[in-house]
């Protein structure tokens, strides 16, 4: 396939950080994602195509959203245009387009917000700029708001909190509600609804990977490793984002987990019905979807009697499971409904329910139940990209912070060698890959490559100057744009991978037998 | 009683009940509607005394502002607090007898020369509007009015204090006068009829403007909420529908 052409941008020596561009008003405005067509619609409950009176059921929508989420009734309502937020967002930083500024991605809907439900935008909406909902707004809507990976760097450094994540979801769902859907993202979001995984995998398949997989480590470490399916009765069910069973780097993580459970000696299962972690009803702002998307989870863990409930390293899952799914579909405390009472009672609550298996390994390390040789990572010099669901909206451990300090910990307790990156552009402050939110389809490649450039940047220092050879990362979404996006700045696609692939390496079997 | 004085005392009385009547409408909206998820940005506290800390460091000391843009930060942070200072100074304009803490010399001195902050943060403010190219692209006309209307507050206010001083005892009667529902004679001082003709418009506008980032901040769910998902089940009552 011939891809769109577009000039990969220069990365600079000595530093972590790139200047502030100049605004280039409409340099992405072209560049869009495939629509979605009727079937793909139809499945998640949207129109199958754009309605004749889309205009009017889109305020309507908005009216709707705006009564149900208080954060976009007060994030329409406070931002005061301060500028705080303008250098913040990395497609903006890559592209230099000012509509990927935060607050001018927010005012895309603002305006129109602005026209409909306030005194000042009805009657002086030239005053404080307030448009009428037009095919060009929407098209404009269409653009960018399938420009943001819904990362939340953002809301870190507004006054306020704005977080345009919640922005972009409210538009999604309100083009969702009018017949104006993407392609990639409905798609897989159908297909996990229908299969039960982003990726379409039937049982069979999933068995036969899995079988494969343990064929793998046996001849590897000669050490027959489990990684078991439907397991009625096992302690942990394990969801995972299912690129883990096929794609590289993702599979050696999930060789990883598997190893951990192994030498600690406990038994875990995944499940052909709920083997995927990731949701993308979060991407389109889609509670009803996002809570089916859950619910199957809830479900397998029923049926298989599972104690404890663990996925694996995906951002944005990590976020729906960890914030989400004791509202969703009640893994945690208090659920009222019988199904979310019955899992109450069969979840062990000394466990964090749910837990990361970050949370898993870091305990079980810190027990003494695993032992890690460090030297076996020794040809990896190693560093730490902080993922921005993780980072920014979700937590580990009983800390503030966890989810930056135990991550860290089990690198320091694989290798020797880890250094990270320039301090602005980790922890809370990190800087997306560039291919989260629904965004990871080759028809936004360009948005990808050149959203990936801060990140670039700052890798590029620690490759400079500490010859940092590996980049972990616990998000599926990371490992898939990196690799892809790795070439186009002149490292090598190899050097991403993930935090548990180091454990993998490092880990002794056996020794707890 | 002169036109004027009316005239003044009318618009109080409106722009009064609009500031109140408004701003408790919109807090009422924000009260009522549900956060429906959990969705504080991290790192954020797992208590609420946490919540109530940071809560505070925000509005006190803009902490989110200062990681973000230390000019900002300065000229935001200069041109509020310079605000509050003289705010408070005024109390003793309405006040009687007056807390003994706003009659201090001290407070007065400092409440006067607040002033220089506060219109020099709005200055600087209003100048990244021009020469950063980012700000100026986000900016609107009302944008620019607000920063007009504060000024002209803080520079008709400065007049008053440091080059034409105005009747402060004949003022102090009529405000006293309209908290009691009386209508006292308005000192005829074109500055001060200036000044409270801005303020007026001031709070006018304010439940229709950004200016709601005042109430706003408090009911961010990025910053109110506690890190306890996992331990508290959060659920909106139009959720709790989807579960029957």
């Amino acid at each position: 396939m011939a891809g769109p052409t577009f000039e990969t941008p220069k990365l600079l020596d000595d530093t972590a950080t790139l200047p502030i561009p100049s605004v280039k008003p409409g340099a992405m405005q072209g560049v869009q994602s495939f629509i979605a067509g009727d079937k793909i619609q139809e499945q998640l409950g949207y129109p199958g195509e754009l309605l004749p009176n889309w205009k009017e059921r889109a305020i309507e929508r908005m009216g709707e959203l705006l009564q149900k989420y208080r954060g976009l009734q007060v994030f329409l309502d406070a931002c005061v245009h301060c500028g705080a937020c303008t250098d913040k967002c990395h497609y903006y930083l890559g592209t230099a387009d000012p509509n990927n500024m935060p607050v001018a991605r927010q005012e895309l809907v603002r305006k129109v917000y602005r026209r409909y439900f306030t005194f000042a935008g009805k009657y002086f909406p030239k005053l404080v700029g307030a448009i009428d909902l037009t095919e060009e707004v929407l098209d404009q809507w269409y653009s960018y708001f399938y420009q943001c990976s819904e990362c939340r760097r953002c809301s870190v450094y507004c006054p306020y909190g704005i977080d345009t994540a919640e922005i972009t979801m409210a538009a999604r769902e309100i083009m969702d509600s009018v017949g104006r859907g993407q392609k990639y993202s409905n798609e897989i979001l159908g297909k996990l609804h229908r299969i039960g995984n982003n990726l379409g995998l039937p049982g069979p398949a999933l068995e036969d990977t899995l079988a494969g997989l343990e064929e793998d480590i046996l001849a590897d470490t000669g050490v027959p490793v489990r990684l078991p399916i439907d397991q009625k009765g096992a302690e942990v069910l394990l969801v995972t984002p299912s690129a883990d069973f096929f794609s590289e780097p993702h599979v050696e993580s999930l060789i990883g987990y598997a190893k951990v459970f192994h030498a600690a000696g406990i038994s875990w299962t995944l499940s052909s019905t709920a083997s995927e972690a990731g949701n993308f009803g979060l991407f389109i702002g889609s509670y009803e979807n996002m809570r089916k998307a859950a619910l199957r989870i809830r479900e397998a863990a029923l049926e298989l009697g599972v104690k404890r409930i663990v996925v694996g390293e995906c951002g944005h899952a990590w976020r729906v499971a960890y914030s989400f799914w004791n509202t969703l579909i009640g893994v945690g405390a208090g659920a009222e409904d019988p199904f979310g009472k019955a899992l109450q009672q069969q979840l062990d609550h000394r466990y964090k329910q749910p837990s990361h298996i970050c949370e898993v390994t870091w305990d079980l390390i810190q027990k003494g139940a695993i032992k890690l040789d460090k030297s076996a990572n020794d040809h990896r010099i190693v560093t730490f990209h902080d993922s921005c669901n993780v980072a920014r909206a979700s937590r580990m451990g009983d800390i503030p912070g966890g989810q930056f300090i135990i991550p860290r910990e089990i690198i320091k307790a694989s290798c020797n060698h880890f250094y990270d990156m320039a301090p602005e552009t980790i922890y809370e402050g990190t800087f997306c890959c560039g291919g989260g939110g629904g965004l990871l389809t080759d028809d936004l490649m360009e948005v990808r490559v050149k959203g990936a450039l801060p990140r670039m940047q700052a890798l590029k220092q620690v490759v400079d100057d500490r010859k940092v050879n590996f980049m972990a990362t616990i998000c599926a979404i990371c490992k898939a744009q990196f690799t892809k996006v790795l070439p186009y700045y002149g490292f090598p696609m190899s050097m991403v991978g993930g935090v548990h692939q180091l454990v993998s390496t490092a880990i002794q079997l056996g020794s707890n037998e | 009683m002169t036109t004027t004085t009316v005239f003044f005392a009318a618009l109080f009385y409106v722009a009064t009940a609009i500031l109140v009547l408004g701003l408790a409408r919109k807090i009422y909206q924000y009260a009522k509607t549900p956060a429906p998820l959990k969705i504080p940005t991290t790192p954020a506290p797992t208590t609420k005394a946490g919540v109530i800390m940071r809560m505070g460091r925000e509005v006190v000391l803009f902490e989110s502002l200062f990681k973000s843009n230390k000019w900002i930060w300065i000229f935001g942070w200069l041109f509020h607090v310079g605000l509050a200072v003289v705010l408070f100074r005024h109390l003793r304009y309405f006040q009687y007898p007056v807390w003994d803490i706003v009659s201090f010399e001290f407070v007065q001195a400092a409440g006067k020369y607040a002033s220089f902050a506060m219109v020099a943060g709005l200055i600087g403010l209003w100048a990244r509007r021009f020469l950063v190219d980012r700000v100026r692209y986000i900016t609107t006309l009302s944008d620019h009015l607000i920063l007009l209307l504060l000024i002209g507050i803080g520079l008709t206010g400065m007049g008053m204090t440091f080059v034409s001083h105005t009747d402060v005892v004949g003022l102090k009667i009529f405000m006293l006068g309209l908290m009691r529902f009386e209508i006292n004679p308005l000192p005829e001082d074109p500055l001060l009829m200036a000044h409270l003709a801005l303020v007026a418009t001031l709070m006018i506008i304010f439940p229709i403007s950004k200016l709601l980032h005042a109430p706003g901040v408090f009911f961010s769910p990025s910053r109110n909420q506690v890190d306890d998902p996992r331990e508290h089940r959060h659920l909106a009552p139009w959720a709790t529908e989807l579960e029957k």
